[in-house]
């Protein structure tokens, strides 16, 4: 166990956790202000990923042009999934929220693999960013570097959008108390389309970025959505704070404990023991960990406080 | 079940953020009592049951049921113990029968719920004291009709009766006359004051009428404190309560 | 309980309040007739494959049963105590393998597939319930389908038995008297299991526990103010549905010789739930008719024709986008299911046939 692969884990935990966090910011919200269930949105972290991944084959390798088509693409894909079908959901139960996202899912999943087949679609490192940078003596790549980057950025710019605007101010308003925002007269089918907007952006964003280095295919918005469910359950439902350490947290957790666990593992218990149990206990990690936090703290870690 | 039991309430607190919606209220209803809790919109009253049944937990002070303390205790320890309640918001069972709804309200106080062969209906221990709580509030006639078909007075008699059925020694009246019109008013008034002598009564209500002419003594809340505990005719009399409320009503008591 | 049908088991359980009293016995209804249509039916599918010498039918509706049995299970916490788990599949997940493991390791008895796959199924279901009941709403769903990711990657990850390729099942399920090596002898096996456990849910639904179940999914703060300790009634009900879902993990490995992780996946469960709600929430036989209706759909659509060539390649291939839709149909549309329209409609006759006995209430739609 090196420095230098701790190192390098930890700075994978941390880019898979500012992944998690363009997800569970939009999702977190969605869920806090409208209270509603999207299964989808993983749904639409994979519409980014496909859009990035065609228009970056289609136009000679420009990432420019796939951030042009993922982005906006997402984002006018989510609003149209509002408009058409879950307004008409936000007032009915969650098990309706969940069982019409869900027949969303098989729908998405399926158009994907008539339009683009089964198989992945590759999308490269974009030329300028396939090198490394040197960190602490680290040769750490360039493109996962930029992730992180562009993942704080993102989040400090969330942090100001949400904290020093009037629109930000609703919907903190809105997570608190929703009823009475729009009691007060506040046009909460318009806010309400705007954060789902701002939601489904940030997926497409995820997914642009995620494109070069995970497997372009149906069905890779679930494994994602569900992490990114550990994530908003443990930081807390409606925070966006919470969104933010919780990502960092089970990104930073998932990495390192599942490279780093079975050899701890090898250190204490017979071997065939630790060959066995060390990769199961890894991949159990951050659910060991997310009911470990709401035994002691049901509302997870920063609950955002009701009006 | 025939044992009468007094409330003891000392300087309860509960807030909320900044705002303090019970200050320091000391209650005490002797057994047999009907104490009638008054005061303007936002005076906390609500606020006060809910800390009495457990809904919510008061931030200090305490609750003395019949010699124990309940402060911390969930509402299903204090139902257990003899505290029973009504909602301000009608929170019967609509699914059910009128029948139904009181032997839900009489098997909770009938040993546990882990039967999974016979049916509640089939079962006299739950439907003969169900029947006889109907009785009691003049509803036997309504037994098998589905809630759903009753008028808003009824369910709210209905409620009364789950609330007696399960053999509450106190029993907390959040508004049970809210959105009755005068004849339905005048039933529970008259049902309530059959239960005079037999059971405590805490009773939340803005029908001043029935409120003088039902209560042993009266507490005026006023921003989560109490202004004024006594009498009818000493509150009548009190000046402060008449500045801090009867003066905003238009009739004189 | 005057219900006037020939099969006790074939009557779906009134949930509102035609049950209050007996009073003389109500007509067969189009909804008796139609829960007795399928469970007799049901019955005689495989008399009816080898008329037509098909015994495919046997396999795929023997898989109907393993599903009908699952929902049923699920239904009488999500429909009827209105805890809508999404990581049921799990419990299904966990028969499989209680099946698979001790068949990897020469243990063919089925009493000891079944009594090791209810042991690990009752401690699992009381870990898993007793911390998921802490929470409610969306957040219980959210951490129910962790927990079945959970022991989804936990399967995966078992190297030695398949991981995620999966284990074959080298025989099926002897149970001494009998065997379920035969696919007729499996099909009656599983049909019996639905009939018992429809039976004891029956039973359950008006009994005791029932009704505080039930209470608690209209107004659980109402049932802790009369005096339940709602936790309590609500885990029992949590592990007796996990439970049911255990027993049809251990058809299905027996069906299928085989076991693997995606019987746990997370669409599993959600597969279960449309199930229910196409069928009918908290309704008895609604979970088999909607279990039967979408498997029967999803059988017609991958080899349905219409004689284009365009379509049918897609129809066949993307059968899977048309589930989607349709169940996004269903929730908007066809919220009372199939079967549960047909309840709903009795229960609204037998309220409007109550005379008016005083009171001013008039006879309001139960739905």
């Amino acid at each position: 166990m090196t420095l230098g692969l701790l190192l390098t884990q930890l700075l994978n935990g941390i880019q898979l956790g500012v992944l998690l966090f363009l997800l569970a910011s939009g999702l977190t919200l969605v869920f806090g202000i409208m209270s509603f269930v999207n299964l989808a949105h993983g749904s639409l972290y994979m519409m980014g990923a496909y859009f990035a991944a065609a228009a970056f084959n289609a136009f000679d390798n420009s990432f420019l042009a796939a951030a042009l088509v993922a982005i906006p693409g997402a984002l006018l894909l989510g609003l149209l999934i509002e408009r058409l079908l879950l307004t008409s959901l936000y007032r009915r139960d969650h098990l309706d929220q969940v069982l019409a996202t869900f027949g969303l899912i098989l729908f998405f999943n399926e158009v994907v693999r008539a339009i683009w087949g089964p198989a992945s679609v590759y999308m490269n490192v974009p030329q300028a960013l396939s090198g490394t940078v040197d960190l602490f003596g680290l040769a750490y790549p360039s493109y996962r570097f930029a992730i992180i980057a562009v993942g704080l950025a993102v989040g400090a710019g969330l942090y100001l959008v949400i904290h020093r605007t009037r629109v930000g101010m609703l919907i903190r308003a809105g997570a608190a108390n929703a009823e009475m925002v729009s009691a007060l007269g506040v046009n909460i089918k318009g806010l309400n389309s705007i954060v789902f907007a701002l939601g489904a952006g940030l997926a497409g964003l995820a997914g642009l970025m995620a494109g070069p280095i995970v497997s372009v295919q149906s069905g890779m918005g679930e494994p994602i959505l569900i992490l990114t469910l550990v994530v908003i359950v443990t930081g807390g439902i409606g925070s966006i704070r919470g969104a933010f350490y919780g990502a960092l947290i089970v990104g930073i957790v998932d990495t390192v404990g599942r490279v780093f666990l079975p050899a701890l593992l090898r250190e204490f218990l017979e071997r065939s023991v630790a060959q066995a149990a060390g990769p199961a206990i890894a991949s159990m990690l951050i659910y060991l960990l997310m009911a470990a936090v709401l035994a002691l703290k049901p509302a997870g870690l920063f609950p955002v406080k009701h009006g | 079940m025939n044992r009468l039991a007094g409330l003891e309430v000392q300087g309860l607190v509960k807030r909320f953020g900044g705002l303090l919606a019970t200050d320091h209220v000391d209650l005490a209803l002797a057994p047999g009592e009907i104490h009638a809790v008054i005061g303007p919109n936002g005076a906390g009253k609500t606020t006060l049951i809910n800390q009495l049944s457990g809904d919510l937990l008061a931030d200090e002070g305490r609750i003395v049921f019949d010699g124990r303390d309940v402060t911390r205790e969930p509402p299903w320890r204090r139902a257990l113990a003899g505290i029973g309640r009504s909602y301000q918001i009608t929170s019967v069972f609509p699914e059910f029968s009128v029948l139904q709804n009181v032997v839900l309200a009489v098997q909770s106080h009938a040993g546990h719920s882990f039967r999974f062969w016979r049916s509640v209906m089939d079962e006299p221990a739950l439907v003969q004291p169900a029947r006889a709580a109907l009785e009691q509030v003049g509803m036997s006639a309504l037994a098998a009709r589905p809630v759903a078909a009753l008028s808003h007075g009824q369910r709210r008699q209905l409620e009364i009766a789950m609330t007696l059925a399960t053999g509450a020694k106190l029993l907390l009246l959040d508004e049970p006359m809210a959105g009755m019109s005068h004849v339905e008013s005048e039933g529970v008034v008259a049902l309530l004051r059959g239960l005079k002598g037999r059971y405590t009564v805490l009773l939340v209500e803005h029908d001043m009428d029935a409120v003088f002419s039902l209560a042993d003594r009266i507490t005026v809340l006023v921003y989560g404190r109490p202004i004024a505990c006594g009498t009818p005719d000493e509150i009548r009399a009190s000046a402060e309560v008449r500045e801090a409320y009867l003066g905003d009503q238009t009739e004189a008591y | 309980m005057a219900e006037a049908t020939s099969n006790p088991a074939a009557t779906g359980a009134p949930t509102g309040a035609s049950a209050a009293t007996s009073g003389p016995a109500r007509r067969i209804t189009a909804r008796h007739a139609v829960a007795a249509a399928v469970l007799i039916g049901l019955g005689l599918v495989p008399v009816l494959a080898s008329l037509l010498n098909q015994p495919f039918y046997v396999t795929l509706f023997t898989r109907i049963l393993v599903f009908a049995i699952a929902a049923t299970g699920l239904n009488l916490i999500l429909g009827y105590g209105a805890l809508v788990s999404f990581g049921h599949a799990m419990y299904i997940g966990l028969g499989a393998y209680a099946v698979g493991l001790l068949g990897h390791h020469g243990i063919t008895s089925g009493w000891a597939h079944v009594g090791a796959a209810l042991v690990a199924g009752t401690v699992v279901a009381l870990a898993v319930g007793a911390i998921c009941l802490r929470t409610s709403g969306m957040a219980f769903i959210m951490i129910t389908l962790a927990f079945a990711q959970m022991l989804f990657f936990l399967a995966v990850s078992l190297k030695e038995y398949g991981g995620d390729d999966g284990l074959p099942v080298a025989s099926r399920s002897d149970f001494g008297l009998f065997s379920l090596a035969d696919n007729v002898a499996l099909y009656y096996a599983a049909y019996a299991v639905l009939l018992a456990v429809l039976f004891l849910f029956w039973r359950l639904i008006h009994a005791r526990f029932g009704m505080v179940l039930r209470g608690c999914k209209v107004n659980e703060r109402r049932m802790a103010a009369l005096g339940f300790p709602t936790l309590r009634y609500k885990l029992a009900a949590y592990v007796i549905s996990a439970l049911v879902c255990v027993l049809a993990g251990v058809l299905m490995a027996n069906l299928t010789k085989f076991v693997a992780p995606s019987y746990m996946a997370w669409s599993v469960s959600g597969e279960l739930i449309v199930m229910i709600v196409l069928g009918g929430m908290g309704t008895l036989v609604g979970p088999v008719v909607g279990a039967t209706a979408l498997l029967v759909l999803e059988e017609v659509l991958s080899s349905l024709k219409f004689g284009i060539d365009a379509v049918d390649k897609l129809v066949n291939q993307h059968w899977l986008a048309l589930i989607g839709l349709f169940v996004v149909a269903v929730v908007l549309v066809l919220k009372q299911g199939l079967y549960g329209r047909l309840v709903a409609r009795d229960e609204r006759a037998a309220h409007e046939a109550k005379p008016g006995q005083g009171g001013a209430g008039k006879a309001e739609g139960a739905k």
